[in-house]
């Protein structure tokens, strides 16, 4: 089907953008728009965006899956795809209405601004990160292709790795000690505190910090851990683990800020939308689709729903308070719109929600808690003036790198047989055993020596244990 | 700020056809989910639904083998939603999906339920559920084959032949050309009403070939005891066995034909849905069942034309006066047979204390007579293998 417009008629539209996105302030990479078909668009989407990937069946079951979901209608074609990287690159597909993309356009020039100017995403290296997937792509293709090496045994590691790519640093924006640092600073923690009345008190026994131990402080990186670690991973093995730590790392930004980002674009995308004065068989349809864009999931969370709602929150925080806001409001505080640039900065979901999501904002959201019970999705607990602060909380945890139980790597030698011994921070929820044992035998594959978690499981530390006898469970006092 | 640079590539349809890239990795992933279905195979066998169904038939087949694994939270671990101002403490909002809930490795993407269900058809379960049984070969094994069909098949025209093949449209055809051909050589006729015969050249026969077709058949003798004894769930694991049988010889005869013999203490031929549903009373004459076999084989399913393979079911409880009479009929089914088979379906525990016919039928000494114990669902798969290596073994 070819649509009822042009490329002209785009370039157009996209002109009068972008001069809104100037006079709205938004600083942008270059923009490259592409335009696709919508099988096209499926392989795009199986592919995370990437016009070059590695390959790996479970792209191919991404695919089969959107796929099928797409053929049975239970869901549309995403309006837009737009890759962090300079220039953004973004995907439009062809058969779309001329509305939807103008709203695309402006959509996706509100993640360009929010990939240039996210705290989180300084470390992606957008300059690079076309040629960077490419290189990682020859690369793994290379491996496949040498006769030594195949299919199976790369896909043997890839599985392995892909299981632990997101046990990784969470936040990159925080400097990783070097191990010349991590040494001084356990030296520093062991010494004993200045204490002003030492000769009227026993002196604590000094116990010297063991330097010996691998790694001097846990260790939240489990696949860079391997791979430094395991000295009997092949070179080729070292690098596959290394691309798919590169590749957790440049998405890990994306899942930090989904909220926000969404939020940021449509918000976008909204006031573009309105100051373009759209003809009115275009303004009705936006009205539409806009709609459609922000309407609530019945049940869930819609990123593009709530981001929105708190971004407009905050702009009316800070231009129109009420006297009760008011009194809480910095002196000299910024406008609403300065604020909007600065959280845009400076916050990920996390901290986007804890500072910005207020009581009032929840409750008007009607957001609530749910648990499983049996075979039911329970809600136990709604945004009332006890609850509220519950609900916030356990929202916080369902955001982000939050999604991801954190699990570090505590000792390399663990029993002087070089178990690695790693340790869940347990934060009230429980592991899910089956896949825990599964990724566990990943872990070994990788470590080639037994492998050991500590977690807690219904209020019980618990050890799982993968050795060459299997999988086994151990309660531990 | 400064106005955004922006480039539009337009839509070449050249680069969507050429940009087919996950074609290796959905193949790759196509032949993971085969050989995850090869190594389950006995659970979705087991599984109720695919009995019973027909070939062109799409299944589901939930997938074990290619789930992404990594750490994710279990059950305990709340979650967050959006609701309206009726929401209140207890409202059920909806179903627990799968296991838990399981962060995807795609970018943007929300966590969602790594549970994974694939697409089958029944036809394509069935070749994977085959290929690796190593089943007896038909074609080197010398099963017996039937010539059966001499077809003549139209092949052209030649100028020789009898004259009953004589094709006399294409002859006159011929004569006409024949003859306008003669104006042209100058010699050509001034009375059009003079005659004008047939030359030999003109006779044109139709050319026949003989094909002879190798016409295999096969019969599934299913013979299932039905009496009171024999509850839904013993006729259910009987009828997941009578499945894979008729399947499998579908595969490897031309011609296959499925023969229900019900029987209690006296023996009926019934349809397939009278076959698996009608549950009657009394007791058990197992030989009944055997007699009926071989009344209907002599009737229409002459050993020299066909394969025959039975297969009988039943729980064991056959009256004791009637034990010599139904080894009898079965040394004689087994000798008419290329395999003959007896499933003994005893519902775990209960084969302490109920009589069994598997001591009887030790007895049998016929190579191509196999007794198997199905206890479980679990059990179908291996017995059925186990019945089919008996006939390898006879042919090798």
């Amino acid at each position: 089907m070819a649509a009822a417009y042009d490329i002209n008629t785009l370039e157009e539209w996209d002109a009068r953008i972008r001069e809104k996105v100037r006079d709205f302030g938004l600083d942008c990479y270059p923009q490259e728009f592409e335009l696709c078909n919508h099988n096209q668009m499926l392989g795009y989407m199986a592919y995370s965006g990437m016009p070059s990937h590695y390959p790996h069946w479970s792209y191919g079951k991404a695919y089969e899956k959107l796929k099928t979901l797409y053929d049975y209608g239970v869901s549309g074609l995403p309006y837009e795809m737009v890759i962090n990287s300079k220039p953004a690159l973004a995907y439009l597909v062809r058969d779309n209405s001329l509305l939807l993309q103008i709203l695309t356009i402006a959509h996706v020039y509100g993640h360009n601004d929010f990939f240039k100017n996210n705290f989180t995403f300084k470390s992606t290296r957008a300059e690079f990160t076309i040629s960077a997937f490419k290189a990682h792509g020859k690369r793994v293709r290379g491996y496949v292709e040498d006769p030594s090496i195949g299919v199976e045994k790369v896909e043997h590691i890839l599985d392995a790795a892909h299981a632990v790519s997101l046990q990784c640093r969470r936040n990159l924006a925080v400097r990783k000690r070097t191990p010349e640092e991590e040494r001084q600073h356990l030296l520093d923690a062991a010494r004993p505190p200045e204490d002003p009345f030492r000769t009227i008190h026993r002196r604590k026994a000094y116990v010297e910090p063991d330097l010996r131990k691998v790694p001097l402080v846990p260790d939240e990186n489990v696949l860079l851990f391997i791979r430094d670690h395991n000295p009997y991973l092949a070179e080729w093995e070292r690098d596959l683990l290394t691309i798919v730590l590169e590749e957790a790392q440049y998405f890990i930004p994306q899942i930090e800020t989904k909220i926000m980002n969404e939020g940021w674009a449509t918000y976008w995308h909204k006031r573009i939308l309105d100051s373009l004065e759209l003809p009115q068989d275009l303004q009705l349809e936006f009205i539409v689709r806009h709609n459609q864009v922000v309407r609530p999931f019945p049940h869930g969370i819609n990123p593009y729903h709530v981001g929105l709602r708190v971004w407009e929150d905050i702009r009316r925080r800070y231009d129109e308070p009420t006297p009760e806001e008011a009194r809480d409001l910095e002196p000299n505080h910024p406008t609403g719109t300065q604020k909007l640039f600065e959280v845009r900065e400076t916050d990920r979901d996390v901290s986007f929600l804890r500072r910005h999501l207020t009581e009032n904002l929840i409750r008007d959201l009607s957001l609530f808690e749910y648990e499983t019970k049996g075979e039911d999705l329970v809600i136990t607990r709604v945004a009332d003036k006890e609850g509220w602060r519950e609900v916030k909380e356990i929202l916080l945890k369902n955001v982000g790198m939050n999604t991801v139980p954190a699990i570090k790597v505590e000792d390399a030698d663990f029993g002087h047989n070089r178990t690695l011994y790693l340790v869940h921070s347990h934060d009230g929820r429980d592991l899910q055993l089956e896949y825990a044992e599964k990724t566990l035998s990943y872990v070994r594959r990788l470590w080639q020596r037994d492998v050991a978690l500590e977690t807690v499981i219904g209020g019980k530390r618990t050890l799982l244990l993968y050795n060459d006898r299997g999988f086994s469970t151990k309660t531990l006092k | 700020m400064a106005v955004p640079d922006s480039v539009f590539r337009p839509f070449r349809s050249s680069d969507a056809e050429r940009s087919d890239r996950s074609s290796g990795d959905r193949l790759r992933h196509r032949q993971k989910v085969r050989q995850s279905i090869r190594e389950n195979i006995a659970d979705i066998i087991a599984e109720e639904s695919i009995i019973g169904k027909d070939r062109e038939r799409i299944i589901k087949v939930p997938i074990r083998g290619i789930k992404e694994y990594r750490f994710i939270f279990g059950e305990n671990a709340p979650g967050v939603g959006q609701g309206d101002d009726e929401s209140e403490p207890g409202q059920v909002i909806g179903k627990a999906e799968g296991h838990g809930r399981g962060a995807e490795p795609r970018a943007g993407d929300q966590p969602g339920v790594d549970y994974y269900e694939t697409d089958v058809t029944l036809e394509e379960l069935i070749d994977i559920m085959f290929e690796d049984l190593e089943l007896p070969d038909l074609e080197r094994k010398k099963l017996r084959e039937l010539a059966a069909q001499r077809i003549s098949r139209r092949k052209g025209y030649r100028q020789v032949g009898v004259r009953v093949r004589l094709d006399k449209h294409r002859t006159v055809k011929a004569k006409v050309k024949r003859r306008l051909a003669t104006r042209h050589t100058g010699h050509h006729l001034h009375d059009d009403h003079e005659r004008f015969p047939f030359h030999d050249d003109d006779l044109t026969y139709r050319h026949l070939v003989t094909d002879t077709k190798k016409e295999s058949n096969a019969v599934v003798l299913c013979i299932m005891d039905t009496s009171g004894s024999m509850d839904t769930m013993k006729k259910y694991l009987a009828r997941s066995f009578f499945f894979l049988l008729y399947q499998f010889l579908l595969t490897k005869y031309r011609n296959v034909e499925i023969v229900f013999v019900a029987h209690h203490t006296e023996a009926r031929e019934v349809t397939e849905e009278e076959f698996f549903k009608k549950g009657e009373s009394g007791g058990t004459f197992i030989s009944s069942g055997y007699q009926k076999g071989l009344e209907i084989i002599a009737a229409r399913y002459h050993p020299s034309l066909w394969n025959i393979y039975a297969f009988h079911c039943s729980d064991g409880d056959n009256f004791d006066s009637d034990n010599p009479a139904a080894l009898r009929c079965a040394k004689e089914l087994a000798e008419l047979c290329n395999l003959f088979g007896y499933g003994e379906i005893k519902p775990l525990g209960s084969r302490y204390y109920e009589s069994s016919m598997l001591n009887i039928f030790r007895r049998l000494e016929a190579d191509n007579f196999q007794t198997v114990l199905i206890e479980r669902k679990e059990d179908i798969w291996p017995s059925f293998k186990a019945f089919l290596a008996k006939d390898r073994g006879r042919e090798q």
